[in-house]
């Protein structure tokens, strides 16, 4: 199932650069990077939970914020797009 | 049981690919570099000059994602594996049943069985589909002799005629290949099976895909902790892989053989996409490579019914069931092994 995870990691201090690149490498493991801080994550039930048992353990809940939308297929019709990203289907196989 | 059956295929050379976290990040000359999660992979496949960092390849290696180096015209040259995983029993099991005749014959004649019936059904639907009366004609006398085929190999209580039983089955279903072509056949159409090198485009691309096929077989067999190498119908021969080509066998018509006329003659592949080089080897353009890979992985998330699990899964996930059928038959849970037929 396809997700959208997007947060905002308050970064006025030290510690929340750093929680920001955390958050952001995480995501990273699970999917690709669609916008700053939007990531599309395709993932089964046990690596979404895996995913926000990870999200979770680094943001601090009192400054930042985590919002993950459910994607229903079929996706070409539920998610549209315009303009430049590199965003590859990685579902169908991926020939580089 | 959850299997991620995509694999990451490489085809750009020259690339290099490291490991970054848990994923895997790669790199080209005058292109934007990619990062892309390992989990969503459980396979590489590497098509020419590609290099990996020791980091990745140690990654995969413990992760148990298999590494395939193959060269440019797709031919298989290395591979990296990690430890021998799975159970040292089913193992000596298996090894037991390759000296026991009764047990070795069976399987052979059930690979060989599946192989058939698949070619079989292939060769009965392009009679279906033939608009040509004479071709029609002839697809069904072979449909015939195939099973007549299957009927002899049903008593062969010889390896040595099972093997000839699969030798003429191979030889009716390269006899009709060119009436099953409906499109570019002046370009398509093969003289018989030509191979190291392929002298055709049907052959460039049939063992273009039979290449895929083994690597995914010889996957599933390794995940249930089968020796690959350990085959029944196959002679053991120091670095083949003869369990996965005895298991391939039952996957070639449907995975190979009928990829390859589907795009042939849905035009998905064309005279202009080979090259001829001097000595006769036919090739693929770097872009036709691409294309067919893709399509060989959308085939195999076709869902698919699986008659000995009564379940209807992706097909590419069809070859684990089938290792996993296997290592019962071997370790004596099932009085036979089930090939896998395409309804």
């Amino acid at each position: 199932m396809l997700y959208l995870v997007c947060y905002d990691v308050n970064t006025e201090t030290k510690e929340g650069r750093r929680r920001l690149r955390k958050v952001a490498q995480a995501c990273k493991n699970f999917g690709q990077r669609a916008q700053k801080s939007v990531f599309e994550v395709d993932l089964t039930p046990s690596q979404y939970t895996s995913l926000v048992i990870a999200l979770l353990k680094i943001i601090n809940e009192e400054e930042d914020s985590l919002r993950i939308y459910h994607i229903e297929e079929p996706l070409d019709r539920n998610v549209e797009s315009w303009g430049c990203q590199s965003l590859i289907d990685i579902s169908k196989g991926v020939v580089l | 049981m959850e299997v991620a059956l995509n694999t990451l295929f490489i085809t750009t050379e020259p690339a290099y690919l490291k490991l970054d976290h848990d994923t895997v990040v790669v790199e080209r000359e005058e292109e934007p570099t990619k990062t892309l999660p390992l989990l969503a992979f459980s396979s590489i496949v590497l098509c020419g000059r590609i290099t990996l960092s020791y980091a990745l390849i140690a990654r995969c290696a413990a992760d148990g994602r298999t590494i395939t180096f193959l060269d440019s015209n797709g031919r298989f040259r290395a591979r990296v594996e990690g430890p021998v995983s799975g159970n040292v029993l089913l193992r000596q099991a298996q090894y037991i049943a390759l000296g026991n005749e009764a047990k070795t014959t069976a399987l052979a004649r059930n690979f060989v069985a599946g192989k058939i019936e698949n070619t079989r059904r292939n060769i009965m639907r392009a009679a279906r589909e033939s608009g040509d009366a004479a071709s029609e004609e002839a697809l069904r006398a072979t449909g015939s002799r195939l099973r007549v085929s299957l009927d002899r190999l049903r008593t062969a209580s010889d390896i040595a005629v099972v093997r000839g039983i699969e030798g003429e089955a191979a030889h009716l279903w390269f006899g009709v290949f060119n009436h099953m072509l409906l499109a570019d056949r002046d370009c398509f159409s093969i003289a018989g099976r030509s191979r190291r090198p392929p002298l055709d485009a049907s052959n460039a691309l049939l063992s273009f895909l039979y290449t895929l096929i083994v690597h995914d077989c010889r996957s599933a067999l390794e995940g249930v902790g089968l020796d690959p190498q350990a085959g029944f119908l196959h002679t053991l021969r120091a670095g083949r892989v003869s369990l996965a080509l005895d298991l391939a066998e039952e996957f070639r018509p449907i995975l190979g053989d009928r990829l390859a006329l589907t795009l042939i003659n849905r035009k998905q592949v064309m005279p202009r996409d080979f090259i001829v080089r001097s000595g006769g080897a036919v090739q693929f353009t770097d872009e036709a490579r691409k294309r067919v890979l893709l399509s060989y992985v959308e085939r195999k998330r076709d869902v698919v019914g699986h008659p000995a699990s009564g379940r209807k899964i992706p097909l590419g996930l069809v070859p684990h069931l089938q290792a996993r059928l296997l290592a019962r038959f071997i370790r004596g849970e099932l009085e036979e092994y089930p090939p896998f037929v395409l309804a």
